[in-house]
């Protein structure tokens, strides 16, 4: 099957409800094919788009002189449609996509807090990333916004008031937890109803972290927008900035050379294999079994200092730029990463050996916190949480761009979608890292690190997709005239998985949720921006 | 069980080998420490960490301290869930104005005397994220006295060790 062959179909169903497409375009924001429609057709283009059952994978709003643009993007075989409307920015009125996609309510609201749209038929109007920080009535990401004179040096007060859903009844509990946790994490609200020690429902409220990415990105350029991408979720430094660096290279038409390619995917993976070790370690020590966490966070502190006398930076910060990369691997470093490589796979076939053997760990992982496939599609899970049950997708396959277009990835799909099944996909993804970084070595072209960067001279936009180690990461990018950013939108793959954790959770003991939590682990900088 | 036992002893003690800078300049880091934390704080010193806002590198780092390379608790500091049993607040991030009465409240909730450590670039003066951010107050002494400033995007674990031997020197 070709790309987009299922692309007439689609048309073909919106022609039948009379969606009017006004425009279509395969180019402006390739490798995506843009459908303009009217605001009036957009809940019945999204209808027509669930029941065909493509995944709905992130809405954003952008602001022009009178009115508001608005895209939605979807994907279906591995390929991308990006609906967009426009309304007045008077009146930004528009029908909703939750009645088709519920994963939509999250997105559209936190477009609702920072631009006003206002999503007609939408079941929940709750503000979701604005707490008490700035008035009702006025959007951040609005040219005209402003921080009333009284409100810039005070601080913002708790959001004590948010109308959280209730649950009554005989011996039901409610725990609130959070935004200060236990641990040395991240901030967040969780709110448990409870029975004796059985889950009924959690709801999440996010935003603490919220520290206006968005806005923030207004006015920069190519380079410090890079700069500040890797910064959306610094766990996921090289994929956030690479997602933006493909954005922006789309978007004024700069070719990178292979060798700068290839050097970005050897850091992604590096990325992807120092936070999976991280986190299986983590997995593990939730259920009291410290053996892994040692053993584990001492691989991870090898990789990591590798990381530093390799690249310069332990996590691998600022390393990609526009038009490439700013580091370079000689021989030498060549031929000691592979003998990493190997090393590292020696020790986790014997460490993950032993993991899996252990019926204690089995009697706690296995079976817990179940995520259905049914409910992975519906949410547009990506990533290992989508993986784990049944979910395929991984943009190095699915939509492979370089270096994987070349040197294709082997991806992993398991069907229990369990606390263990998400462990084991993921020491199954260490293993293929590994031998595809090796191969990528052996693979590894001459050519330039760094295209020469020529800011445009009009008005350009773009979008980046790059599968991080969490999943599938989405970024729009439009630049000024002056080359200037005018609006940066970086979609992370937690705004799927955190309703995911919702689900999974229910039914599950109170005391599993911090091994639930884990498993899934969302980013909280990364959704709340 | 076995091989558990088998794998434990095979990997040996990796704490004190360590860093990259220079092996003896940790060890020599981590005596400091521990001499002043048995001075000044009775041989314990409990560290409440507050993410207000940052982008979770910091917490990586601060994290590796307890690996098995660094394992500061072996230097009598230990990080606590509650901030009434802590001496230090150690906060990351520009201070998200969603997050700053959570974090008042955390520092009324910590008994005096108590310190508080503003941890990474953002904490520091707003970092990337900038002083000029209707989001964010642009680093903790905005919110906080600040006693320590440990900058770095995100310190490394050597770093963060340290800062806090530079803050038991000022305090004594």
């Amino acid at each position: 099957m070709g790309r987009f062959d299922w692309l007439s179909e689609y048309l073909a169903q919106l022609e039948d409800e009379h969606v009017l497409v006004r425009r279509g375009s395969a180019q402006r924001l390739a490798p995506a094919h843009v459908l303009e429609i009217d605001a009036e057709d957009w809940g019945r283009a999204a209808r027509q788009a669930s029941l065909l059952e493509y995944r709905w994978c992130g809405l954003w709003g952008d602001e022009h002189e009178d009115h508001i643009r608005v895209y939605a993007c979807l994907e279906h075989a591995g390929d991308y449609v990006v609906l967009q409307t426009a309304v007045d920015a008077d009146t930004p009125v528009l029908p909703s996509h939750v009645p088709s996609y519920p994963i939509a309510d999250r997105p559209e609201r936190h477009a609702q807090d920072m631009l006003g749209l206002v999503f007609s038929d939408s079941p929940d109007e709750r503000r979701w990333t604005r707490h008490q920080a700035w008035p009702e009535s006025s959007y951040p990401l609005r040219a005209d916004f402003h921080l009333p004179a009284d409100q810039g040096g005070q601080p913002a007060p708790a959001d004590g008031g948010y109308p959280f859903q209730h649950i009554k009844g005989e011996g039901v509990c409610e725990i609130p937890v959070g935004p200060v946790h236990a641990g040395i994490i991240e901030p967040g609200h969780f709110r448990f109803h409870a029975v004796g020690e059985e889950i009924l429902s959690l709801e999440q409220r996010l935003g603490y972290v919220h520290k206006g990415i968005e806005k923030a990105a207004q006015g920069r350029d190519a380079a410090a927008l890079v700069r500040l991408a890797g910064r959306v979720s610094g766990d996921s430094t090289v994929a956030h900035a690479w997602a933006a660096c493909q954005s922006l290279e789309r978007a004024v038409g700069c070719r990178v050379d292979r060798r700068a390619q290839q050097l970005r995917g050897l850091l992604c993976e590096r990325e992807r294999v120092a936070n999976h070790l991280g986190d299986i370690g983590a997995i593990c020590n939730d259920v009291g079994f410290a053996f892994a966490l040692y053993q584990c966070s001492r691989l991870r502190e090898n990789w990591l200092r590798r990381n530093q006398e390799l690249f310069g930076h332990r996590l691998l910060m600022d390393l990609l730029l526009p038009g490439g990369v700013a580091v370079d691997l000689d021989t030498r470093a060549r031929e000691s990463l592979k003998q990493d490589h190997q090393r590292l796979m020696e020790e986790t076939n014997e460490l993950f050996d032993i993991l899996l053997d252990q019926p204690s760990l089995e009697d706690r992982l296995l079976n817990t916190g179940v995520l259905r496939p049914a409910t992975a599609r519906a949410l547009g899970c990506t990533g290992y949480v989508g993986k784990a049950s049944g979910q395929a997708f991984d943009l190095r396959a699915s939509n492979p761009y370089p270096p994987y277009d070349r040197q294709p990835m082997k991806t992993v799909c398991l069907a229990d979608g369990d606390v263990m099944a998400r462990v084991q996909l993921r020491m199954e993804e260490i293993r293929r890292s590994l031998e595809w970084m090796d191969e990528l070595l052996d693979a590894l072209e001459p050519g330039e690190l760094q295209c020469r960067w020529q800011p445009p001279q009009a008005p350009c936009e773009g979008l980046g997709f790059v599968e991080s180690w969490r999943g599938e990461i989405i970024t729009y990018v439009r630049l000024d005239a002056g080359g200037k950013v005018a609006r940066f939108f970086p979609r992370d793959p937690s705004w799927h998985t955190w309703p995911a954790l919702e689900r999974i959770v229910m039914g599950n003991i109170v005391p599993d949720f911090p091994v639930c939590n884990k498993s899934v682990n969302g980013s909280y900088s990364g959704q709340d921006l | 069980m076995y091989r558990i036992l088998r794998k434990t002893l095979k990997t040996g003690v990796l704490t004190e080998k360590a860093p990259t800078s220079s092996d003896a300049a940790l060890e020599a880091l981590g005596i400091e420490v521990k001499r002043l934390v048995d001075k000044r704080f009775n041989g314990s010193l409990a560290i409440r960490e507050v993410d207000a806002g940052s982008c979770n590198a910091c917490e990586l780092e601060i994290h590796a301290l307890n690996n098995p390379y660094y394992d500061v608790e072996r230097f009598g500091i230990h990080f606590v869930a509650s901030p009434r049993h802590a001496d230090i607040l150690l906060v990351t991030g520009p201070v998200s104005r969603h997050m700053e009465t959570a974090l008042l409240r955390t520092w009324e909730a910590t008994p005096a005397p108590k310190w508080v450590i503003a941890c990474g670039d953002c904490a520091c003066d707003g970092g990337l994220f900038g002083r000029d951010n209707y989001a964010t107050r642009g680093g903790v002494e905005a919110v906080l006295p600040v006693d320590l400033y440990i900058p770095g995007c995100p310190p490394a674990p050597v770093e963060l060790m340290m800062g806090l031997l530079n803050l038991f020197n000022a305090a004594d």
